[in-house]
C-alpha cells in the first residue's frame, strides 16, 4: 500500500472516529443518570427484558430523566439480570447491581434515581475505586480476570457500532491496512496465538500456510457452532461485542488474501445471528467491510451462515461440507481447509475467541500478548464455568492459573458446604479430573498431559453428590447421539460404551465390564476418523483412571458411592429426626408412598417408592431427616400400621 | 517410480496411487469395504484398511496414504489386527446374521473378512444391537436391510457417478444411521429398474430388488405399490 492511500485511510477513518467519539461524549457529559442493562441471552432468561420494562415505565412514572444503555454480558452469569446504574448526581460512583427483577428495577429507580437513597442492602459493588462503597475489584471474581477478548463484553451496546469504535475499535483494521500482509502474519506468530477452538493449533502458522496456497481466491471463516453443551462464550462474545470479531475476520482475510468471510453461527443462537447481521450492515454502511475498505484496495465481503445445529458441524471439514450443501460428515485430512477447502479454495477456519484477539494483539503489539498467560500458550483462556460453583458464568483469565485459583478464588468454591470431587474440562471430548489436579495450570499442554483437554471451554464443577459413572453416561449419551454415523469405531463403539454405562446405573454390572470400557475407548480413539470418535472416550477413560473404585462399587457392591443412580439408592426417614406429623413429605409425595407410622412418624413403601427425592426437598431443614441408602436393601425396614418396628 | 517395502516384499507403483490400492493389486490382502478407485474425498469410514507405516506412531488407514520411495509398511501387526478385529466385531454386532437367508452368501465381505481375521460371525463379548426395521421397504424397485448394511456408502457414491445425483442418503445420526431413499424424489426419473450399481457394488447384502422384480413382473410403471408413502 502506497503512502497516498495511507492518508486516506487514515482521514476516512478520522471521520469516523470523530463521529463515534461525539456520541461518546454526548452521552457521557449528559448529567442524567444512566442505567446499564445486560441484554445478552442469559441477561434475556433471566428476565432482563422485564427488568428494561420495568425501568421505563418506572422512569415515565416518576417522571425520571435517564438513559437505558442495553449491553452484552458482563460475564457474571450467577448474577443475571445485572444492571450498572451510573447517577453521578447522587454523589455515589457507578454501582453493580446483581439480580435485578422487574420489582427491584421499580424500587430502584423510584429510591435511587429520584431520591438518591442507593439502598446498600442490594448494592454488588461499585464499579470504581471510591470511599463510599466496596469495589468490585475487591472481589475475586473481578481483579483475578484478565480480559483481552471480553474487555469491551458488557460495556458496549452491541447493536451501535459507534459504541465500539469510540473505545477504540476498528483501529488495528486501519494499522493493518497500513501494513503488507507479512507483517501483520508475522505479528500474529510472534504473538504465540493459539486457536481456541480446541486443538490449539498455532493461528500465525495457519494463516501463512493459507496466504501461500498460491494466488488463488483464499476464504476465511469463522467457527462459531459451539456445540459443546453448557458452553456459551461464542455465543456471549457474538451477542455482547461482534464487532472485535468481524474486526479480527477482516484483519484475517487481508493478512492470507481473502476477499470473502463466512460466520458460521449455530440457528439455534438466533440473538447471535441478529446481532452479528446487524453489525456487518452498519460496518458496511461505514465503509468498514464491502468493496475497498476505507478507500483502501481490499474488498471483503462477509456473509453469516446458519449451522444446522449437528455438534460435529463444528469439526472443520464437516462445516465445509454443511456450506457446501451436503451432510455434515467429516472427511479425512489431509488436504487441510488451508491448502483444499470452502469449494476447494484455501480456507482459514478460526474459532470467535481466536478472531477476537486478534485486533487487541494488534492494537498492543505481540510482546504485550506474550506477557500474559504462559510461554507456551500466551494469552488468555474463557471458560464458561457451570455447576456445583458458587459463581458460575464466563470467566477470562491468563493462561497459567490454576484450577484451585479458577473453582476456589475466582468462582466463589463450591456451594452449600459440600466437597470438591470433580471438574471436567473440555466438554464431551474432555477428561475429569479429581482434587490431585486442583493445582494444574490450565493451558492447552497441561491439561492434555493431566487426560482432560482445553477443549471449546466448557467446564463443569463438580461436587460430592456427583456419581461419575453417570458423567461418563450423560457424556456418552450425548456423543453417540452427535456422532455422524460415518466411521464404525464411532457410531458403534460409543454405542456399546453407552450401553455399558446404563447398565452400570441401573445395577446391572457385570465382571469385566470395567476392562471391556477401557479397550474399547482405546481402540475408539485409536480407529476413528474424526476429532468426535478420537475424543469421545476421553471422559470414561478418566474417570475409570481416577475414579476406579466408583465404577467397582456399583458392579460387585450394586452401590452407588454418590447416591445418584436411582435403582442404586432408597429413601427413608431417620425416625429420630422425623418430626412427629408435620406432613410435609406425605403431601408432596407423588405416589403416595410415604405412611404415617403408629407413633406419628413417617415411613417409606418401598415397592411404591419412584426415588423421585421430592421429600427430601420439602422436609424442613431443622429436622432434615430424609436418607438416602446404597445398596438398597440397607434401607432399615419400617413397618406400615398399626405397629412400628426397625430392622436392618 | 516409488520402490517401497510391504510386509518385506519390494514394490514398484506409480505415483499418486494408494497404498491399498497397490496392495491388493499385488495379491496382498487389507480387509477392506469403503475403498473405491477414484473416489474423491475417500470415504475412510469402514476403518478397516490399518496398516502400520515406519514413522508413524499410530496405524494409518491405506486407503488414504499415496505410495512413496522406501516407505517401509507393515500390515500384519498386532496393533492393525487389534483395531481390524475390533471394528469387525463392532460392525457384527449390530449385524443380523443369517447368512443362509442372505442374498451376498459366498460372496460377502464380512464373511472374507472374519476368515481372514479368524473372528467368528457371532463375536462373543458385545451385546448384539439390531435395528427395530428389518426391511425397509420404502423404494419402489429396492429393499434397503439396515441390520446388513455397513455403511460404507459406495452405493451412494455409484449412484451418484452414474446419474448425476444420488437416490440414496445417510440420514440420521449415531447408532441410528441409516441409508435412505429421500433422494429418489429428487431424481428426473428414478432408473432403478434398469441400473442396480448399488446392489452390485454392496460388500454385503444390503440391497436387493425387491421379490416382485425379480420374478419379473411386467411393467411395474403404471402400479402403484403400496408401500410407498
Ligand atoms: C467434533 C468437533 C467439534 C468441534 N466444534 C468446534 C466448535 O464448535 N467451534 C470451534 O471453533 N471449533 C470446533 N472444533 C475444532 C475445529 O475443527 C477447528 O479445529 C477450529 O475451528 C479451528 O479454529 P482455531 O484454530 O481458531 O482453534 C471442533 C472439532 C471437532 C472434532
Ligand atoms: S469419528 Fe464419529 S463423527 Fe467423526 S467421522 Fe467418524 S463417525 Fe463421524
Ligand atoms: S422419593 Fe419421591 S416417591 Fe419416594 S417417598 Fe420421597 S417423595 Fe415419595
Ligand atoms: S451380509 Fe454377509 S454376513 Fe451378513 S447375512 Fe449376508 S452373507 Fe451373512
Ligand atoms: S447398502 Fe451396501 S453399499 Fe450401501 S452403504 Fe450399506 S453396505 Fe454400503
Ligand atoms: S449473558 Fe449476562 S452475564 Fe452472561
Ligand atoms: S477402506 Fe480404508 S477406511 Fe474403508
Amino acid at each position: 500500500m502506497n503512502p497516498a492511500s495511507n492518508e486516506k485511510i487514515d482521514q476516512i477513518f478520522d471521520a469516523i472516529y470523530k463521529e463515534a467519539e461525539k456520541r461518546r461524549n454526548e452521552f457521557r457529559e449528559d448529567p442524567g443518570p444512566k442505567i446499564h442493562i445486560g441484554l445478552a441471552t442469559c441477561g434475556i432468561a433471566s428476565g432482563a427484558l422485564e427488568t428494561k420494562k420495568a425501568f421505563e415505565e418506572a422512569l415515565d412514572e416518576y417522571n425520571i430523566e435517564a438513559r437505558i444503555h442495553t449491553v452484552g454480558c458482563l460475564g457474571h452469569c450467577y448474577a443475571e439480570p445485572v444492571v450498572v446504574i451510573d447517577h453521578p448526581d447522587s454523589g455515589f460512583p457507578p454501582i453493580f447491581y446483581h439480580e435485578v427483577n422487574a420489582g427491584k428495577a421499580k424500587m430502584l429507580a423510584k429510591l435511587f434515581l429520584k431520591e438518591g437513597d442507593p439502598r446498600f442492602e442490594h448494592v454488588y459493588g461499585a464499579m470504581e475505586e471510591n470511599d463510599l462503597i466496596p469495589s468490585v475489584m475487591e472481589f475475586a471474581r473481578f481483579n483475578r480476570e484478565k480480559r483481552v477478548v471480553m474487555e469491551k463484553c458488557g460495556h458496549i451496546d452491541p447493536e451501535d457500532i459507534y459504541d465500539y469504535i469510540a473505545q477504540g475499535g476498528y483501529s488495528s483494521l486501519v494499522k493493518t491496512l497500513k501494513l503488507n500482509s507479512d507483517e501483520i502474519i508475522k505479528e500474529v506468530q510472534n504473538s504465540g496465538l493459539r486457536g481456541r477452538g480446541g486443538a490449539g493449533f498455532p493461528t500465525g502458522r495457519k494463516w501463512e500456510l493459507a496466504k501461500s496456497a498460491g494466488e488463488q481466491e483464499k476464504i476465511v471463516i469463522c467457527n462459531a457452532d459451539e456445540g459443546d453443551p453448557g458452553a456459551y462464550m461464542d455465543r456471549t462474545i457474538l451477542e455482547s461485542n461482534p464487532h472485535q470479531v468481524i474486526e479480527g475476520m477482516a484483519i484475517c482475510a487481508y493478512a492470507v488474501g481473502a476477499k470473502k468471510a463466512i460466520i458460521y453461527v449455530r440457528a439455534e443462537y438466533p440473538l447471535a445471528v441478529d446481532i452479528v447481521t446487524k453489525a456487518i450492515r452498519q460496518a458496511i454502511e461505514l465503509g468498514l467491510l464491502g468493496k475497498s475498505v476505507l478507500g483502501s484496495s481490499f474488498d471483503l465481503e462477509i456473509d453469516v451462515f446458519r449451522g444446522s445445529g449437528a455438534f460435529v458441524c463444528g469439526e472443520e471439514t464437516a462445516l465445509i461440507r454443511s456450506i457446501e450443501g451436503y451432510r455434515g460428515m467429516p472427511r479425512h485430512r489431509p488436504p487441510y481447509p488451508v491448502q483444499k477447502g470452502l469449494w476447494n479454495k484455501p480456507t482459514v477456519i478460526n474459532n470467535v475467541k481466536t478472531l477476537a484477539s486478534v485486533p487487541p494483539i494488534l492494537d498492543h503489539g505481540a510482546d504485550w500478548y506474550r506477557e500474559i498467560g504462559t510461554e507456551n500458550t500466551p494469552g488468555t483462556a474463557i471458560f464458561s464455568v457451570v455447576g456445583n460453583v458458587v459463581h458460575a458464568g464466563l470467566v477470562e483469565i491468563p493462561m497459567g492459573v490454576s484450577l484451585r485459583t479458577l473453582i476456589f478464588d475466582i468462582c466463589g468454591g463450591i456451594p452449600n458446604n459440600k466437597k470438591f470431587k470433580a471438574v471436567q474440562i473440555g466438554g464431551p471430548s474432555g477428561g475429569c479430573l479429581n482434587e490431585e489436579f486442583l493445582d494444574t495450570p490450565i493451558d492447552f499442554d497441561s491439561l492434555t498431559e493431566a487426560g482432560a483437554m482445553m477443549g471449546s471451554g466448557g467446564m463443569v464443577v463438580m461436587d460430592e453428590d456427583t456419581c461419575m459413572v453417570e458423567v461418563s453416561r450423560y457424556f456418552l449419551d450425548f456423543t453417540q447421539n452427535e456422532s455422524c454415523g460415518k466411521c464404525t469405531f464411532c457410531r458403534i463403539g460409543t454405542y456399546h460404551l453407552l450401553k455399558i454405562l446404563e447398565r452400570l446405573t441401573r445395577g446391572e454390572g457385570e465382571d469385566g465390564d470395567i476392562e471391556l470400557l477401557e479397550t474399547l475407548s482405546k481402540d475408539i480413539k485409536a480407529g476413528s476418523l474424526c476429532g468426535l470418535g478420537k475424543t469421545a472416550p476421553n471422559p470414561v477413560l478418566t474417570s475409570i483412571k481416577y475414579f476406579r473404585d466408583e465404577y467397582e462399587a456399583h458392579i460387585y457392591e450394586k452401590r452407588c458411592p454418590a447416591l445418584m443412580c436411582r435403582p442404586m439408592i432408597a429413601f427413608y426417614f431417620d425416625l429420630d429426626l422425623c418430626a412427629r406429623g408435620c406432613d410435609a413429605c406425605a403431601t408432596c409425595c407423588p405416589v403416595e408412598a410415604v405412611f404415617t407410622t403408629s407413633n406419628r412418624k413417617k415411613g417409606v413403601d418401598q415397592e411404591l417408592c419412584v426415588k423421585c427425592g421430592e421429600c427430601i426437598v420439602v422436609c424442613p431443614p431443622e429436622y432434615d431427616a430424609v436418607r438416602k441408602v446404597s445398596p438398597p436393601h440397607l434401607v432399615p425396614y419400617i413397618e406400615k400400621p398399626p405397629e412400628k418396628k426397625k430392622e436392618d | 517410480m516409488p520402490k517401497f517395502l510391504v510386509d518385506n516384499k519390494e514394490i514398484k507403483a506409480k505415483q499418486g496411487t494408494t497404498l491399498l490400492k497397490v496392495c491388493l493389486d499385488n495379491q496382498i490382502y487389507i480387509p477392506n469395504l469403503c475403498y473405491l478407485e477414484g473416489i474423491d474425498p475417500p470415504s475412510v469410514s469402514c476403518r478397516m484398511c490399518f496398516v502400520e507405516i515406519e514413522g508413524e506412531r499410530q496405524p494409518v488407514t491405506s486407503c488414504t496414504v499415496f505410495v512413496k520411495d522406501d516407505m517401509v509398511v507393515k500390515t500384519d501387526t498386532p496393533a492393525v489386527r487389534q483395531l481390524q478385529r475390533t471394528a469387525l466385531r463392532l460392525l457384527l454386532s449390530v449385524h443380523h446374521v443369517d447368512c443362509k437367508n442372505c442374498q451376498a452368501n459366498k460372496k460377502c465381505e464380512l464373511q472374507r473378512m472374519a476368515k481372514f481375521l479368524k473372528v467368528g460371525l457371532k463375536p462373543k463379548g458385545l451385546g448384539i444391537y439390531l435395528r427395530e426395521v428389518e426391511i425397509d421397504r420404502s423404494h419402489p424397485f429396492l429393499d434397503y436391510y439396515p441390520n446388513r448394511c455397513v455403511l460404507c456408502g459406495k452405493c451412494v457414491h455409484v449412484c451418484r457417478e452414474k446419474n448425476g445425483q444420488s437416490a440414496l442418503t445417510f440420514s440420521k445420526r449415531g447408532f441410528d444411521t441409516v441409508i435412505s431413499f429421500y433422494g429418489v424424489r429428487d431424481l428426473p426419473t428414478p432408473e432403478c429398474e434398469n441400473c442396480n450399481v448399488c446392489i452390485d457394488i454392496c460388500p454385503v447384502g444390503a440391497l436387493a430388488l425387491k421379490e416382485t422384480q425379480k420374478e419379473a413382473v411386467p411393467n411395474l410403471q403404471g402400479e402403484e405399490d403400496p408401500n410407498i408413502a
